[in-house]
């Protein structure tokens, strides 16, 4: 896997293209990535109305469901796979050695887990995205383990599997499916990282056009060292429709067999020691055309969609470690004794037991109600809720293992226990998978796109002067100054959350309308600029961020109490102390964000940060300098 | 060739803490982890790698229980059973059936089924009796090699390999014949993904035990549950005569 995968950036680059045009061409149809070459037209899911201060009730309500039978069928797959990892899977071994013994990764072959997505036709298991979210959370008990089979089955092999020919799947995908080949994702490149839209690596249709030479070089490739087949991206020239040549990205399928490919030493990682992290490079590597997928020229696309199908499964893999965490942690919380008192008396260690749990909580709802959604008929597009179940779970994820780790103090703080590996572990959540940065940038930027292109008609309207428009923006203002009642359709008669949750309802609903007037408000003083201001577009993703998880939860512990699930009691407890605790953190945002806020301190940090990065240095004087 | 009849029983997972319940009638069950019995796992994967070497043709997986055992069942199957029986016991009978209910209940099956063998674990992790397969032998009138590490097949007759007290004992017996698994028999095989979609078209045969002519009424009644004594500290003593001094002085030398 690129360990800095993601591409928003040049993606949100494209934006800022599309912002602008906007404004001449008010009613221009947008293509976006789709999912599939059989195409939908795009239909993104839940988030995109929250821009606009309405909340689309059917996207996330009723919480997803599975039947009986698949429920039953996910259970029965648990055991086993938990049985392995407790018994077979020695991840304290695994870190120091940073490798997998080749047993274990036979265990996880024959155990089918490498095929997890692979359709039964081809040799999978043919599961659904639901069910490979639940199989993550016993994966993830060992984050190299879980790395390794991620590179190969959510980024390796999806190419083919969404993108894909019949004589291409045929192929490929039973092999890959067993395990007797595996698959790795080659996009990154020493000089393209987050813009991956700038990789250099290039294609050469040759005389007979019937081979394609691949020549370059990409880094941080999970399973590099030893991937019998990859995904590679590269950049292949394309007369466009006027007759113009261009250098746009193909994907292609290229088997290590082809020869011509070598791969360098595997990188010495802080965590993740386990998966084989390393540079691929290509000399003239021959690939047969048929091995392009998709179309030619459209990588770019096939790139995108295969890194948003992957993601949501971090927040269940998240959930899942903290789960684990929390069992071990409040052991030693309930058995240790300082001062007389049990650990688990003192506040502060409460505290630490209640974060971790609204985390795991929080993770949990948003994954699943992500993949329910994804599971869908339609293929609806959830590139915008998985992004977001990305960030907040590996950040989740991040503070929830340094709080356990201090629960056992020095204990935590060794060898012999594997916090330590936990944390080295989870750091990379936040890098790879698209950087938590360029994530919110698409977060921010795909919403304020959809929004922009709603409101840039009346905006455009105001300008001109229409006089009817400014006065019913003016109205809403005036109402929101005066406090007006916000009711958006969750709680009360046809209320889609539980009368017990209303309350948070309500605070969700607030929230949503402010955070619709505050982008209205961004779009019409900043315009097709607001691409460049990345403090403003943080706070808005980390506000759309909550949003979502308080509909997750929301959502979820409804069905809960509605079905009389055991312990709903204590979900509700999360779920309202959640819900508070976000709405008062986005209020403050959404203060910061208003014209001329004094909260706002944006200039002075960005002006702290010119001064330092100029003299590339610290600069004060030393506080014990004298003048004379 | 024959048929082989394997027990399973669903028991309390062996790695959950156990609590015992507040009535002190029993343990806690409800909502806590369940798995296959240690020893019956051994069991199904004897019977499967008897089949494999071609020894014997079928494997019928049994459990008796409510319907949360098919899951049992199930896993039996994923790991190379051809097929299930279960044996429908909820409530109050199902609280009190011990190895007198089963071992009939296996007893008939073994006859309706025309087994060559029934392998059944040495013991559960949860009752910890060790008479079942006893019992079932008894009943059936059939040969026993309990506390089995080695199973050979040849022709007609078992050789068993027994682990006892004393160290291994082999025995020679003829079939039809009951077998108890021991931890050594064999590493029981994990049932893969793969296996367990397949298992999901194998059947499941469903029955009471009115239909084979059982009569589960127990003799046997649970007065009381306790949990076992805290363990106390030890003592440490410095010399080998003081430790001689402190045996004598608390009465056990």
């Amino acid at each position: 896997m690129n360990i800095n995968r993601l591409i928003a950036l040049s993606k949100s680059v494209q934006f800022g293209k599309i912002l602008t045009s906007n404004a001449r061409h008010a009613t221009k149809e947008v293509t976006l990535p789709n999912r599939t070459i059989r195409t939908h037209a795009r239909n993104l899911a839940y988030a995109k109305d929250l821009f606009l201060g309405k909340v689309n009730k059917a996207e996330c309500f009723p919480y997803p469901e599975i039947g009986n039978e698949e429920l039953e069928e996910i259970n029965s797959f648990v055991a086993p796979v938990e049985k392995f990892f407790t018994e077979e899977v020695d991840s304290k071994r695994i870190d120091h050695e940073a490798k997998i013994p080749p047993e274990t990764l036979n265990g996880l072959k024959e155990l089918g887990l490498f095929g997890i997505q692979v359709p039964e036709e081809y040799g999978g298991l043919g599961l659904s995205n639901t069910m490979y979210a639940r199989l993550g959370e016993i994966i993830s008990l060992d984050g190299s383990i879980a790395v390794t089979l991620a590179a190969h089955q959510a980024i390796g092999l999806k190419g083919i599997l969404i993108a894909g020919s019949e004589e291409q799947k045929a192929k490929y995908l039973p092999k890959l499916a067993s395990g007797e080949h595996v698959a790795a994702f080659c996009l990154t490149e020493p000089g393209s990282g987050s813009d991956a839209a700038s990789i250099q690596t290039k294609a050469t249709l040759s005389e007979d056009r019937k081979t394609y030479l691949l020549n370059g070089s990409k880094i941080w490739i999970s399973n590099g060292g030893f991937a019998d087949l990859m995904t590679v991206f590269a950049r292949t020239e394309v007369v466009g429709e006027d007759g113009v040549k261009k250098d746009k990205i193909t994907a292609f399928i290229v088997e290590r067999a082809f020869g011509g490919i070598t791969s360098g030493k595997p990188e010495d990682k802080l965590g993740i020691r386990g998966s084989n992290t390393c540079e691929v490079s290509f000399d003239n590597c021959p690939v047969p055309v048929e091995n392009v997928i998709g179309e030619v020229g459209g990588g770019f696309k096939v790139a995108m969609n295969i890194l948003n199908s992957g993601r949501f499964s971090m927040g269940s893999a998240g959930s899942g470690m903290i789960k684990k965490l929390i069992e071990m942690t409040a052991e030693y919380a309930g058995s240790r004794k300082q001062f007389g008192k049990n650990l688990s008396e003192f506040g502060m260690i409460q505290e630490k037991f209640a974060v971790m749990a609204q985390n795991a909580f929080v993770m949990e709802s948003m994954a699943y109600l992500t993949a329910g959604m994804m599971d869908r008929p339609g293929v609806p597009d959830c590139s915008l809720e998985a992004a977001m179940v990305k960030v907040f779970s590996s950040e989740g994820g991040w503070i929830c293992v340094s709080e356990a780790l201090q629960v056992l103090g020095g204990l935590g703080y060794t060898k012999n226990y594997p916090y330590e590996r936990y944390l080295r572990d989870c750091r990379i959540l936040l890098i790879f998978e698209g950087t938590n940065e360029i994530l919110r940038m698409y977060i921010a930027l795909t919403g304020m796109q959809y929004a922009g292109k709603i409101l840039t008609g009346k905006i455009k309207e105001m300008k001109k002067g229409n006089v009817g428009v400014a006065l019913e923006m003016l109205g809403r203002k005036l109402g929101d100054a005066l406090g007006r009642k916000v009711d958006l359709g969750l709680t009360g008669m046809d209320g889609v959350v539980h009368p017990g949750l209303a309350d948070s309802a309500k605070k969700l609903e607030q929230n949503v309308a402010h955070f619709g007037s505050t982008v209205e408000n961004l779009l019409y003083r900043y315009g097709k600029t607001i691409v460049e201001e990345q403090l403003i577009l943080k706070r808005v993703a980390d506000v759309l961020i909550n949003l979502y998880a308080m509909t997750a939860v929301l959502s979820r512990s409804s069905r809960s109490i509605s079905i009389g699930l055991r312990n709903h009691d204590h979900e509700v407890l999360l779920a309202n102390t959640f819900c508070t605790d976000a709405f008062f953190k986005n209020n403050y945002w959404l203060t910061q964000l208003q014209r001329n806020s004094p909260e706002n301190q944006d200039e002075n940090i960005k002006k702290i940060a010119r001064e330092v990065l100029e003299k590339r240095t610290y600069v004060c004087s030393h506080p014990l300098d004298r003048t004379f | 060739m024959s048929r082989v009849l394997v027990g399973v029983k669903r028991v309390i997972d062996y790695a959950v803490k156990i609590r015992v319940k507040p009535d002190q009638s029993g343990v806690v069950t409800d909502g806590v982890k369940h798995s296959m019995n240690p020893f019956c796992e051994i069991a199904v994967e004897e019977a499967v790698k008897l089949k494999e070497k071609k020894f014997i043709k079928e494997v019928v997986a049994v459990s008796c229980g409510p319907s949360q055992v098919t899951e049992t069942i199930r896993t039996a199957l994923a790991m190379g059973c051809d097929r299930g029986i279960h044996v429908e016991v909820s409530g109050k009978d199902y609280e009190a059936m011990g190895p007198l209910q089963i071992s009939k209940i296996f007893a008939a099956l073994a006859k309706k089924e025309e087994a060559s063998l029934v392998i059944l674990g040495k013991q559960a992790i949860d009752d910890d009796c060790n008479q079942t397969g006893q019992m079932t032998a008894a009943l059936l009138d059939w040969p026993q090699g309990t506390f089995a590490s080695e199973v050979t097949i040849d022709g007609e007759t078992v050789k068993v390999v027994r682990e006892i007290d004393g160290g291994l004992e082999t025995i020679k017996i003829s079939m039809p014949a009951v077998l108890t698994a021991d931890l050594r028999l064999n590493t029981p095989r994990y049932a893969t993904l793969p296996n367990i979609m397949k298992a999901k078209k194998k059947k499941i045969a469903n029955m009471k035990p009115a239909d084979l002519g059982v009569d589960m009424v127990s003799r046997v009644e649970v007065l009381r549950v306790d949990e076992p004594p805290t363990r106390l500290a030890g003592v440490k003593v410095e010399t080998v005569d003081d430790l001689v001094a402190k045996l004598k002085a608390n009465g056990t030398i």
